[in-house]
């Protein structure tokens, strides 16, 4: 029975890496970067939402709402004025922008605010059900069924709007796409909006479910849910979903083990390997290289 | 003949600058607070030499840097500390190790590029910092007390080894093959050279400076961490060859330098000091991102001899 509680749990900290590892996924399959300031993204929705409770004393939906707003356009001001111009620049030097614009966000709010943890204000009533001799907390409960129908709303946007469309068209070749006539800065900056609503959320949760928040909170969980998208195989946005739950679960076996403090270890362990033996990540084809 | 006469101006050279500076911090001109500065200075151009093997002659992008440093720092602790033995063996043992790790983590991981490669290596890094971290012989999460046993002259004898050492090897078949590697890693396997062997030489080569570096660090400060050793430290290595310049030793030099002399000044300020930092990594590569000096070297604007020549290119 133990083990089934794990699981619930593991799957609660796995919907949160997935919902910032689809941010990562999304961005990466259309402009090719890793966007390293995805993390902090998270960290900024985390304490949007963390001002918005405790600052304003909105309930729980609104704050989460106004922490997705505030990142979605925080994530395109990143992109208008870090990454834009560097469509055209060697992967190395979009790589190097964005761990500096990563690190200018931390240490820059770490400027303005101060370096130390807030304490997350109790907004959800923390019930404890009892089902079959399984107990399971309100709190993780709703983080997976808020997570889930952000996956479904994110699976229409993308499958059934014009919007959605344009983006798998221009992460599937840019250059025909803009010959179709799609606005491809518009899309990448849908893109990136939607990615970092979904990091935004993310951060509210983590922020509920851990009720510690911390300025630089996002490089751990940013890095995992990387890996968790590089698992499901990047650029593809059900992997990015898999991956991060999978990569909640086995951490929370490993902390279950005994060996919590090898649980960061473990996500590096997974990447490393997928990365040898199946680059291309669960869901991904196997694409061959052509000179 | 032209060679061998720039080569005897370096040696006189950094001879002139070793006596120098010894006589300076003998005399009691220089206070140890820039006498630390100095040798602290020596080691991060160390590191940078170390890593722009690795990014700007192979091309490999590693984001790991400070993983290696961790183990000649951690080794070279436990030689000098736990068995009592000689501090230039710790030295060259921290160094062999961490060529060992670096093999270790550059047969599997060097299969990868760009991204990818990058990714695995900041994991490794990560992965080598938690292995440290429960480790209780070395200390764990409280760290390792260490003596201070780094002097100027070890300091700058490691220095001119390094630079000497990988100048050389640019210079050379090795690293004319490592140089083809990174303009055009195709090409290069065409031409029959063995890509994955002159990758994994680069990046042992340079994990065993790092190796050396480590030693350094860990016998200059009174205690080692592992969180000396993360991610950060690894950024603050590899800014120091971006902003350099990709495939320029003398600019990783320099900007080692400047770099180490503004962060000193900002001690008391770590957050301005990271700011400062990477709004200066942001913007070198929105404007130039070529970094300071391209892939020219110092040596080139006084036309005497052919410093280490890393190419024209940077992968273009």
């Amino acid at each position: 029975m133990e083990w089934i509680q794990q699981l619930i749990n593991g799957i609660s900290l796995g919907s949160i890496y997935a919902l910032i590892a689809l941010g990562y996924t999304m961005v990466y399959g259309i402009i090719k970067l890793i966007n390293f300031a995805h993390g902090d993204v998270f960290m900024i929705g985390a304490f949007v939402g963390f001002y918005a409770i405790a600052g304003w004393g909105l309930g729980f939906f609104p704050a989460l709402l106004l922490a997705m707003a505030v990142c979605a356009v925080f994530g395109v001001l990143i992109e208008r004025i870090a990454y834009k111009r560097l469509r055209n620049a060697t992967r190395i030097a979009a790589l190097i922008t964005a761990i500096g614009v990563s690190l200018l966000i931390e240490y820059g709010f770490i400027y303005v605010r101060g370096a130390q943890a807030a304490a997350y204000p109790d907004v959800l009533a923390n019930k404890k059900y009892d089902l079959f001799g399984i107990q399971v907390s309100s709190q993780s409960l709703l983080i997976l069924v808020v997570s889930i129908v952000l996956m479904i709303i994110l699976h229409f946007v993308v499958h059934r709007t014009k919007i959605g469309k344009a983006m798998r068209a221009v992460s599937h070749d840019m250059e025909a796409a803009q010959l179709m006539g799609i606005n491809v800065n518009t899309t990448i900056s849908a893109t990136f909006a939607i990615g970092s609503a979904l990091a935004g959320a993310a951060g509210v949760f983590f922020g509920v479910y851990y009720t510690k928040i911390e300025p630089l909170m996002g490089v751990i969980p940013g890095v995992k849910a990387f890996v968790a998208a590089v698992l499901g195989g990047i650029g593809i946005i059900p992997g990015a979903m898999v991956g991060g739950l999978v990569l909640g679960v086995v951490e929370t076996i490993v902390s279950a083990l005994g060996f919590s403090q090898w649980r960061d270890a473990a996500a590096f362990i997974i990447l490393i390997l997928i990365l040898l033996f199946r680059p291309s990540g669960i869901f991904g084809k196997n694409a061959r290289e052509k000179v | 003949m032209k060679k061998v006469k720039g080569f005897w101006i370096y040696v006189v050279l950094s001879v002139v600058i070793y006596g120098v500076v010894q006589l300076l911090i003998n005399g009691g001109i220089l206070n140890p607070f820039y006498a630390n500065t100095l040798i602290f200075i020596g080691i991060n151009i160390i590191l940078a030499v170390s890593l722009h093997l690795v990014i700007g002659i192979t091309g490999q992008f590693s984001i790991g840097h400070a993983g290696f440093l961790a183990v000649g720092a951690y080794i070279s602790a436990i030689i000098t500390m736990k068995f009592q033995l000689p501090f230039p063996l710790a030295l060259l043992a921290g160094g062999i190790v961490a060529a060992l790790a670096g093999l270790l983590v550059g047969i599997p991981s060097l299969r990868l590029k760009g991204d990818y490669l990058a990714i695995a290596t900041l994991g490794f890094g990560e992965i080598i910092r938690i292995v440290f971290l429960n480790i209780d012989y070395v200390g764990g999460a409280s760290g390792m007390q260490v003596t201070h046993l780094t002097t100027w002259t070890y300091t700058f004898i490691c220095l001119f080894i390094t630079i000497t050492v990988i100048t050389n090897f640019t210079n050379s078949r090795h690293g004319r093959a490592c140089i083809s590697v990174r303009e055009n890693e195709i090409a290069a396997d065409a031409m029959g050279i063995n890509t994955t062997y002159y990758k994994v030489v680069a990046f042992a080569l340079g994990s065993f400076f790092a190796g050396i570096a480590g030693g350094l660090f860990a016998h200059n400060f009174y205690i080692i961490q592992p969180g000396n050793f993360g991610f950060l430290k690894s950024f603050d290595i590899l800014i120091f060859v971006v902003l350099g310049g990709l495939g320029s030793l003398s600019g990783s030099v320099i900007a080692a330098i400047l770099l180490t002399v503004v962060s000193t000044f900002l001690q008391d300020y770590p957050e301005t000091r990271m700011i400062i930092y990477s709004v200066v990594l942001v913007l070198v590569m929105l404007y130039r991102p070529q970094g300071l000096m391209g892939t020219r070297e110092v040596t080139d604007l006084f036309g005497k001899w052919k410093g280490p020549k890393g190419g024209n290119s940077y992968g273009k």
